[in-house]
């Protein structure tokens, strides 16, 4: 196996940065007042809404003191993917939504500290960790994104040898390459990634599993495999007119935005097609890109989005325009885009989740320019076959130590997310990285 | 409106807000304009022989993000000629005949220069002299402030030097560097003073320099103690005015100083045995301006306690301190957590279990760690109340013992009767 040059020795991109970021950094003023105001709640609130467990009252003590490197190693430790959660973390609905402060006060701005902490290692090239004595044992994690991330900076502080296998050219993925810039800029998920490949791992970036190397090879190879592939392209709509140009997947979208690559000719009128948080990601980004009106279109009510509070409040102030109850029938256009044709839906009144149906003749016509859909990720059903492991519904079986259903083979990220479960944040990826690891080196251990 | 006319010793103030002797009072145009601004009364800077100062001269105490709970100097008398000075006084004199002005002075200890100084500054039209027997730093090592006040024979003596020079009241001015600072008021007494004032600055460093290792402040790369006030300091202010107005050998009024910050400072000064009060460090930090919420929100005191002159509440509450030995140790309360308002951040709990006696119990419920106190326990020490950041939700309940009140003293001589 030829060993691949570390990713940080790619050129990073000329990347637009379509416009002013949400959230700015704290001033050093903001951050000596804020990191005061906290309480150092014992056993705090804080520290239990985190999925990964941050010690925060511990690194925003440390802040207060100007223990800036100890502060970051708090939070790194805990979570190795610190700095991109810092700025995509729905903090309102963990850490700062269960801040003591909460009831009578703001809740301190954990998030904005994380990222100053966080941010000042990054800024002055500071290692905080080194990894542990050589096992002698190997791991292949297959996908760099949050969870194989995570989980290859524990593997190697337990010593062993972690290969990670991408592939896409860079690691981090959706952080990377799915979450746009004006939330999360390129190169601080570039940096995350560098900062575990300085660990010692070995990266084959752009090798895809299933066609670039076997499964089996790797499971031969290596004395544990970890699987952390994440999912796949938004699906398909299903109608007529997919195929026009000016249809976009709304990662693929995202993704060649932040990259600075062309998208062609939005028109004056763009429809994105979902109401999660990609889809808030695709409307935004749509806007800054100069088209004039940008619309949501969904099938369900307001109260029905699965974006969050914060999101949707933000898309409504860049000046998205908001459709509830339609669905897209038809995509009209010669060779591109020229409108598409909706339908009215409505929720059964019946008891129970129902799905929404379609009111007979009540279609409608919208002239768009671009469609872009947004309505969830397919599941890599084909590789997890070829992998021999389990799935239900296409989501990874893994038991409470994230084994899968073949021994010797783990799984942790967005492929394990079951729907209706725990919610696909790069916070929880971080969180089964850390545990995937600690179940891979109790097996290797044992092992031995 | 309530009355808030002070008399110190003969001393009138149309307010018992004094500015103490220190850099606010460095200029006749300083004293102009804190007058403008509603002082009461002014202790000059401290008039003597005119001294050089050094650069840097000042640091403060920050706790986390609140400057200046402490302030230190190494500022020495003022620097300025005595003429230029008597000038000021004159003018601010004609300009606010009302207001008090005491002239503070400083001197080797030579009834002839203490003759001599007296009457310079009396001509100037003061309304009375405080003696600077308490700057710890500086002038000390020449013989003079504290070098005088921790030596009660010397404050006795140099005392009379200023007293049998003058017909107007003489206030002595104590440090705090003693062990008993009782000795040194009532050696001032002896010597003839109308009135005390303390405390002058405590010794301190505050602190060295991380990167440099320089002492904070430092002169050059070096320093020597300076002089510590402002918030911090108040209790310890607060103590010896008290210990003194409790002193049947002390029966002079006494001039509060100390970390005074605002009326309410005041107040307990004024209630624990301070005639009237003097501000530095406060004005140091935020400008003469302060003085307008301190007689105002004093006012609103008085009047809403129905309480005609702010002299009424002189030593009101002094006798409320004793000694340990005369508490009731049948006396008990316990703490109480008030549900609806806890936040549940558990730094009741976690003083109570590490620096405490472990009478709070923890049960996480859903998440939310619910805090009782264990009452049957509880020693009544009220830290948890102290540690909690929510107002009012820990408060400390009386328990009824069905015991009569017995102090120490009543106990050990019940326990030597029966034997």
């Amino acid at each position: 196996m030829a060993t691949l040059e570390p990713v940080g020795a790619l050129a990073l991109p000329e990347v637009p940065q379509l416009g002013e970021p949400i959230h700015k950094p704290l001033s050093d003023l903001e951050v000596k007042l804020e990191a005061n105001r906290c309480l150092y709640c014992y056993d705090a609130p804080c520290m239990r809404a985190c999925p990964t467990h941050i010690d925060v009252a511990s690194f925003i003590g440390k802040i207060a003191t100007g223990n800036l490197k100890g502060s970051a190693r708090v939070i790194l430790e805990a979570n190795p993917l610190g700095a991109s959660c810092a700025r995509v973390c729905p903090t309102e609905e963990l850490c700062e939504g269960a801040c003591v402060y909460k009831k009578d006060d703001t809740p301190i701005r954990i998030g904005d500290l994380q990222r100053y902490a966080v941010d000042y290692v990054r800024n002055n090239g500071i290692d905080l960790f080194t990894p542990g004595r050589p096992s002698g044992r190997r791991v292949a994690v297959v996908g760099g994104g949050p969870a194989g991330l995570s989980a290859a900076r524990d593997l190697r502080l337990f010593g062993h040898a972690v290969t990670i296998f991408e592939a896409r050219e860079q690691l981090n993925g959706l952080n990377t390459y799915g979450i746009v810039p004006f939330r999360l800029d390129y190169d601080v998920a570039l940096w995350e990634a560098q900062q575990v490949v300085n660990l010692g791992v070995e990266v084959r970036a752009k090798t895809q599993i299933g066609v670039d190397v076997s499964f089996e090879t790797l499971s031969q190879d290596f004395d544990a495999v970890i699987v952390a592939c994440g999912m796949g392209n938004v699906p398909k709509l299903g109608i007529p007119g997919e195929n026009l140009s000016g249809v976009w997947d709304a990662l693929d979208f995202i993704q060649r935005a932040k990259l600075g690559k062309s998208l062609g000719n939005l028109g004056n009128h763009v429809a994105v097609i979902g109401a999660g948080n990609t889809a808030i990601d695709a409307l935004t980004c749509a806007k800054r890109l100069g088209a004039e009106r940008v619309t949501m279109y969904y099938r369900r009510g307001e109260d029905q989005m699965t974006a969050y509070e914060f999101e949707y409040e933000f898309a409504k102030q860049e000046g998205i325009e908001f459709r509830f109850f339609c669905a897209p029938v038809k995509i009209v256009g010669e060779g591109h885009v020229s409108a598409v044709e909706f339908v009215r839906t409505e929720i059964p009144k019946s008891a129970g989740k129902q799905s929404p149906i379609q009111v007979a003749g009540s279609e409608f016509v919208e002239m768009v320019e671009t469609v872009i859909r947004a309505i969830g990720q397919t599941r890599l059903r084909d590789v997890f076959s070829a992998a021999g492991i389990e799935t239900v519904d296409g989501v990874v079986k893994v038991d409470e130590q994230l084994r899968t259903t073949r021994e010797g083979v783990w799984a942790a990220g967005d492929c394990i997310f079951a729907k209706g479960m725990r919610e696909a944040m790069v916070v929880e990826a971080a969180e089964q990285g850390k545990i995937v690891a600690r179940s891979v080196d109790a097996f290797l251990g044992a092992a031995h | 409106m309530a009355d808030l006319r002070n008399d110190l010793a003969g001393i009138k103030s149309p307010n018992p807000f004094w500015l103490a002797s220190a850099p606010p009072t460095n200029s006749g145009y300083q004293v102009m304009r804190a007058f403008e601004a509603g002082w009461g009364g002014v202790v000059w800077k401290t008039l003597g022989d005119p001294i050089v100062n050094v650069t840097s001269r000042f640091a403060g105490l920050n706790w986390k993000q609140n400057p200046l709970i402490g302030l230190n100097n190494i500022e020495l008398i003022t620097d300025r000629p005595l003429d230029e000075n008597l000038k000021e006084i004159r003018e601010c004199k004609k300009a606010f005949p009302d207001r008090a002005i005491v002239g503070s002075l400083m001197e080797v200890p030579v009834r002839e220069k203490w003759h001599e100084l007296v009457k310079a500054v009396q001509n100037a039209g003061v309304d009375g002299f405080e003696l600077n027997f308490g700057c710890p730093h500086g002038m000390s090592e020449r013989g003079m402030g504290s070098a005088v006040g921790q030596q009660p024979d010397l404050i006795e003596m140099v005392t009379s030097y200023a007293v049998e020079a003058t017909e107007l009241p003489v206030i002595v001015k104590l440090t705090p560097n003693i062990t008993d600072i009782r000795h040194c008021a009532r050696a001032a007494a002896r010597g003839g003073a109308a009135a005390v004032s303390m405390i002058n600055t405590i010794n301190s460093l505050i602190g060295v320099d991380l990167e440099t290792w320089n002492p904070i402040p430092h002169v050059d790369g070096k320093s020597s103690h300076g002089g510590y006030c402002g918030p911090a300091v108040k209790p310890i202010a607060l103590n010896m005015v008290n210990e003194c107005a409790r002193d049947a050998e002390v029966p002079i009024p006494i001039s509060g100083i100390g970390g005074i910050s605002n009326w309410q400072d005041a107040v307990e000064f004024l209630l624990l045995g301070a005639t009237n009060v003097q501000v530095c460090t406060a004005v140091m930090h935020h400008g003469f301006r302060i003085v307008e919420d301190m007689t105002d929100g004093l006012n609103n005191y008085l009047d809403s306690r129905g309480i005609e002159t702010a002299s009424e509440l002189i030593g009101a509450a002094q006798n409320r301190i004793t000694t340990w030995e005369n508490l009731n140790l049948n006396y008990k309360i316990v703490a109480e957590i008030d549900q609806a308002t806890c936040i549940h951040c558990s730094k009741c709990y976690i003083a109570c279990e590490d620096a405490a006696h472990q009478c709070i119990d923890r049960n996480v419920v859903d998440g939310t760690a619910m805090l009782v106190v264990d009452a049957d326990h509880c020693v009544g020490c009220n830290l948890c109340m102290m540690v909690c950041p929510v107002e009012d939700c820990i408060t400390m309940a009386e328990i009824e013992t069905g015991l009569p009140p017995q102090t120490w003293k009543q106990r050990t001589a019940a326990l030597a009767s029966t034997t």
